[in-house]
């Protein structure tokens, strides 16, 4: 039985319309309203941080894909660098860098007389130090490399130094220029009148990609060369390993496994590699392949072992999930007309699943590319002038990598290296971006829908 | 001969096996290969495994059990008294190899001749100056005892490599050989070359495996060798950390525990309602359009690698968050804070958070929304009174696997957030994580000797437990706690 309330006891009931919303109506609809501004202001966060994260990588690092040189004639004195006049190679070489200092103040008094430009008080030693530190050593390098050009005047293009740079840049200007040792207001006004007569020209830079790391006090004539190649180096290890050892364990565990505790436990484990932090891994690099293993430190050969365990739990996992889409008709196909299981593997389901396991191989190995945590313990930090040798003996050279070479340079004093290491984020992104857009087009090209 | 050229040779026997093996098969039936049990390549596959698989295993096991054997037999060259005070074994074993080494360059570069090595002695040549001259730099000069042990590491050394190489192309031949004598007709071809690819699949599902053995056994290990010259009891409760390389310095993990859940924290407090909204609004409210811009947007962001992450911290949210909130509010002149390490991680965070919740807000079935619009409920009352209940097991293990990550992470901290191990509350000031130490204390030159390096171990195994135990709770909620729908 229900308890039906009389008529006569209730309030009359208030006077309602659906076009006027009522106060608890409004309520709702406010909250509605709320909620629906929130999620849309979490998103522009989000595209906010991602819009800010790349617009400053951009404004700080594309400035380092430019760099300025100054353009001098510089007369090879034979009296300073070959004394006797023989030729010898060996005794050209005996001249180091400070021998060859002299010749570039030599040719900055040369452009003083002969154009007329210079700036009241300015020594010519002052002006060489425009040049960067490189430069003589450049110079040398040249010699050493043209030993019949002794004696002659050659042209030749000096990378100007971090501050001269920095001028054109935005990063220096004359007040700092004031209280910087390093640079005084007349280099700069003599940088200005250099460039108004065509000898200072800032421009592309491919030494950028293509040189090693300098020191601490030559910004400007740091390159990426050594790490692109150590990265490369390491790319290609991480390849040969884990595109195998992956695809066979994917094979196993999802062809051939049988149910039970062992098949758990790999299960298991890979799940919770996959989940393990990336530093934990370069403590097992250094435990095992360096201390145990004696492999030498710094070397790609190491950096890829350790990449490869780290990217092993993604190409299982994005193999298996596409031999998992290869319908079981196509097996039953095959075993039918008489194959054995393992040629049904290998001559058809493999094949139809090849574009998804290199789809997750590319995401893997971007990931790889991306990583450096587990690269600073192995010893990848340490500076290396000299590029590694041709594989497979150079995989056992020291090497930099990209990503180590990004942390290197923020921990430097030199404000021009933070536009160094801006401008190596760029080369790294635009490499994950390529990579990324082959993984997506080969998705698109060979994806089957069954 | 080198390693790599080991292997080229190995697999070049193997490939001529593959073809002679082969061609055995089709021989001995005369051609009608009707008669013989499997494909004839199958034949020719029974030659290669055979030949190139024991060879390369047992290479394998040669290169990384040479260094034990060869340690073993030259540490007893070196006398108790040779050990210099404050340094140990190992230290001086590290010299061996360094002078050995030194040796290989100094032979390659010509500065040494081979009959000239064995006659060298340190008493009375200057091996540092020599070694130095080819750019091998040595710290101190050579211990007689320790250049003899050195010549006798580098001589062994290359015994056993030309040993490695002979065992490696004997064994190559003759598997080649017992494969090719067994081939006949009736032999099952298919079946043994088939068996052995099963093997070989099996072996590499092993190194995941492995790789876990090999990270728990060397956590323990060299933890096992910290604790044994640091207290424990100090590690764990120690409030200060001050390494002193000279001896003598605090190590205790509070401090260090603090900053990194301080830090998480903070970056948790950011990403998880962010990421969560951002996944209600694209599930729940976005247009088609909207989506599909979005969605790309947010994967890219979780595409970027850490270390810029890293650089976005230090250059531009640090500076920031010092200029506009810490020095006006008088709260701090770091740029590298914890807010700083906090926020940008968050930014991190916000695709994992959302991505995770987005697949388990989608696992909630239709019926129960229309059902909750049929009652008359408004779009945010549905999300906030039946999907979000229905969805919680799921975004808490979402949560947990982004704590885990958040702790985890090293390079956003170790760029972020400093590195000064401090208790405090400030978010404004510099802190440190347990993740900066261990790169700290592991970068650079390092001896395996002192207890501030192998307290990087410890760390690591602290690291490593806390994240596992983490990932294994959120399994476990997501597990007992999921609603089965359908």
């Amino acid at each position: 039985m229900t308890d039906v309330t009389s008529g006569a006891n209730m309030a009359p009931k208030p006077k309602t319309s659906l076009l006027v919303q009522d106060a608890r109506t409004k309520r709702r609809n406010a909250a509605e309203a709320r909620f629906r501004t929130y999620g849309v202001v979490a998103i522009t966060i989000a595209m906010l941080a991602l819009v800010g994260l790349l617009s400053s990588i951009l404004y700080n690092g594309s400035s380092a894909f430019r760099q300025t040189f100054i353009t001098l004639d510089v007369y090879l004195d034979p009296a300073k660098l070959d004394k006797d006049g023989s030729g010898d190679i060996a005794k050209i070489a005996k001249v180091t860098t400070f021998g060859y200092a002299p010749l570039i103040k030599k040719s900055f008094e040369a452009e003083f007389e002969k154009s007329g430009i210079g700036v009241d008080g300015m020594k010519s030693k002052d002006a060489a130090k425009m040049i960067s530190k490189e430069g003589p050593a450049e110079l040398r390098r040249f010699v050493l490399a043209h030993p019949h050009m002794i004696g002659e005047t050659v042209t030749f293009e000096f990378l100007a130094s971090g501050r001269i740079d920095g001028y054109y840049k935005g990063r220096v200007t004359m007040k700092s220029a004031e209280i910087d040792k390093n640079v005084s207001p007349q280099q700069l006004q003599l940088a200005d009148q250099l460039k108004a007569a065509g000898l200072l020209e800032t421009k592309w830079n491919w030494g950028f990609l293509t040189r090693a790391d300098a020191s601490e006090n030559r910004p400007e004539a740091a390159g990426l060369g050594v790490a692109i190649l150590g990265s490369f180096y390491m790319m290609i290890v991480v390849l040969c390993l884990a595109l195998p050892i992956g695809v066979a364990t994917s094979i196993y565990l999802e062809e051939f496994a049988p149910r039970n505790w062992i098949t758990d436990v790999i299960e298991v484990n890979i799940s919770n590699l996959a989940a393990v932090p990336s530093i934990v891994f370069g403590i097992l690099g250094l435990a095992i392949f360096i201390n145990f293993a004696g492999l030498p430190q710094s070397a790609p050969i190491v950096g890829g072992l350790v990449l490869t365990l780290m990217t092993l739990p993604t190409i299982i996992i994005a193999t298996r999930a596409s031999l998992k889409a290869v319908p079981p008709s196509i097996r039953d196909a095959a075993l039918g007309v008489g194959a054995s299981k393992m040629q049904a593997v290998f001559h058809h389901v493999l094949p139809l699943a090849a574009p998804g396991i290199l789809t997750g191989t590319i995401i893997g190995l971007a990931q790889a590319l991306g990583e450096t945590a587990p690269l600073l313990l192995i010893g990848m930090v340490a500076f290396v002038r000299e590029f590694p040798g041709a594989p497979p003996e150079g995989f056992f050279d020291p090497a930099a990598a990209l990503p180590v070479q990004v942390y290197n340079w923020t921990q430097r004093a030199d404000p021009a290296f933070v536009e160094r290491a801006s401008g190596a984020i760029i080369v790294l992104l635009v490499f994950l971006l390529c990579m990324n857009a082959i993984a997506i087009l080969l998705r698109r090209r060979f994806e089957r829908r069954w | 001969m080198s390693v790599g050229l080991v292997i080229l040779v190995v697999v070049a026997i193997a490939t001529v096996g593959f073809f002679i093996g082969r061609a055995r098969a089709v021989s001995s039936v005369a051609g009608d290969v009707r008669q013989l049990h499997s494909l004839p390549s199958y034949y020719g596959q029974t030659v290669f495994l055979f030949s190139a698989v024991p060879a390369l295993l047992v290479t394998l096991a040669w290169l990384l059990l040479q260094p034990l054997y060869v340690e073993n037999q030259v540490s007893g060259i070196i006398l108790p008294g040779d050990i210099a005070e404050g340094s140990s074994l190992d230290l001086v074993m590290a010299d061996v190899r360094r002078i050995s080494s030194g040796l290989d360059t100094a032979v390659a570069a010509g500065v040494l001749d081979k009959n000239a090595l064995t006659q060298l002695d340190a008493s009375q040549t200057d091996v540092r100056a020599l070694l130095g001259d080819v750019g091998v730099a040595l710290a101190s000069d050579v211990h007689p005892n320790v250049f003899a042990a050195a010549r006798e590491y580098r001589a062994t050394t290359a015994t056993l490599k030309g040993a490695m190489a002979a065992v490696a192309v004997v064994l190559a031949v003759l598997g080649a050989v017992i494969a090719f004598a067994r081939i006949h007709p009736e032999y099952r071809a298919r079946n043994v070359s088939e068996l052995a690819i099963k093997s070989l699949l099996i072996l590499s599902s092993m190194v995941a495996i492995l790789t876990t053995v090999g990270i728990i056994f060397s956590l323990l290990f060299e933890t096992s060798n910290f604790f044994r010259m640091y207290p424990a009891r100090d590690f764990f409760f120690n409030l200060t950390w001050n390494p002193q390389f000279t001896g003598g310095s605090d190590l205790g993990i509070l401090p260090l525990l603090w900053g990194t859940l301080y830090v998480s924290f903070v970056a948790l407090i950011f990403a998880v309602p962010i990421g969560l909204l951002v996944a209600i609004y694209l599930s729940e409210y976005a247009s088609r359009k909207v989506r599909s811009i979005v969605k790309p947007a947010i994967e890219v962001l979780a595409g970027i690698p850490t270390i810029v992450y890293g650089l976005f911290a230090l250059i531009t949210i640090g500076p920031l968050l010092r200029d506009y909130f810490a020095q006006p509010l008088g709260l701090g002149a770091s740029s590298s804070s914890v807010l700083t390490a906090g926020v940008v991680m968050g930014i991190m965070l916000i695709p994992f958070v959302s991505s995770l919740s987005d697949d388990v807000i989608n696992a909630v079935p239709q019926a129960m929304r229309d059902g909750s619009y049929g009652l008359g409920a408004t779009q945010s009352e549905t999300v906030r009174q039946v999907i979000l209940p229905a969805a919680l097991p799921g975004i808490v293990g979402a949560i947990l696997l982004a704590a885990s990550r958040a702790i985890g992470e090293t390079m956003i901290v170790v760029m972020g957030a400093g590195a000064a191990a401090k208790l405090s509350l400030n978010p404004f000031e510099a802190m440190t994580t347990i993740t900066v130490k261990i790169v700290s204390q592991l970068t650079g030159d390092t001896e395996f000797a002192s207890p501030e390096t192998l307290v990087a171990f410890a760390l690591g195994l602290s690291l490593f437990v806390v994240t596992l135990c983490l990932n294994v709770l959120a399994l476990y909620i997501v597990r007992k706690y999921r609603e089965e729908y359908e």
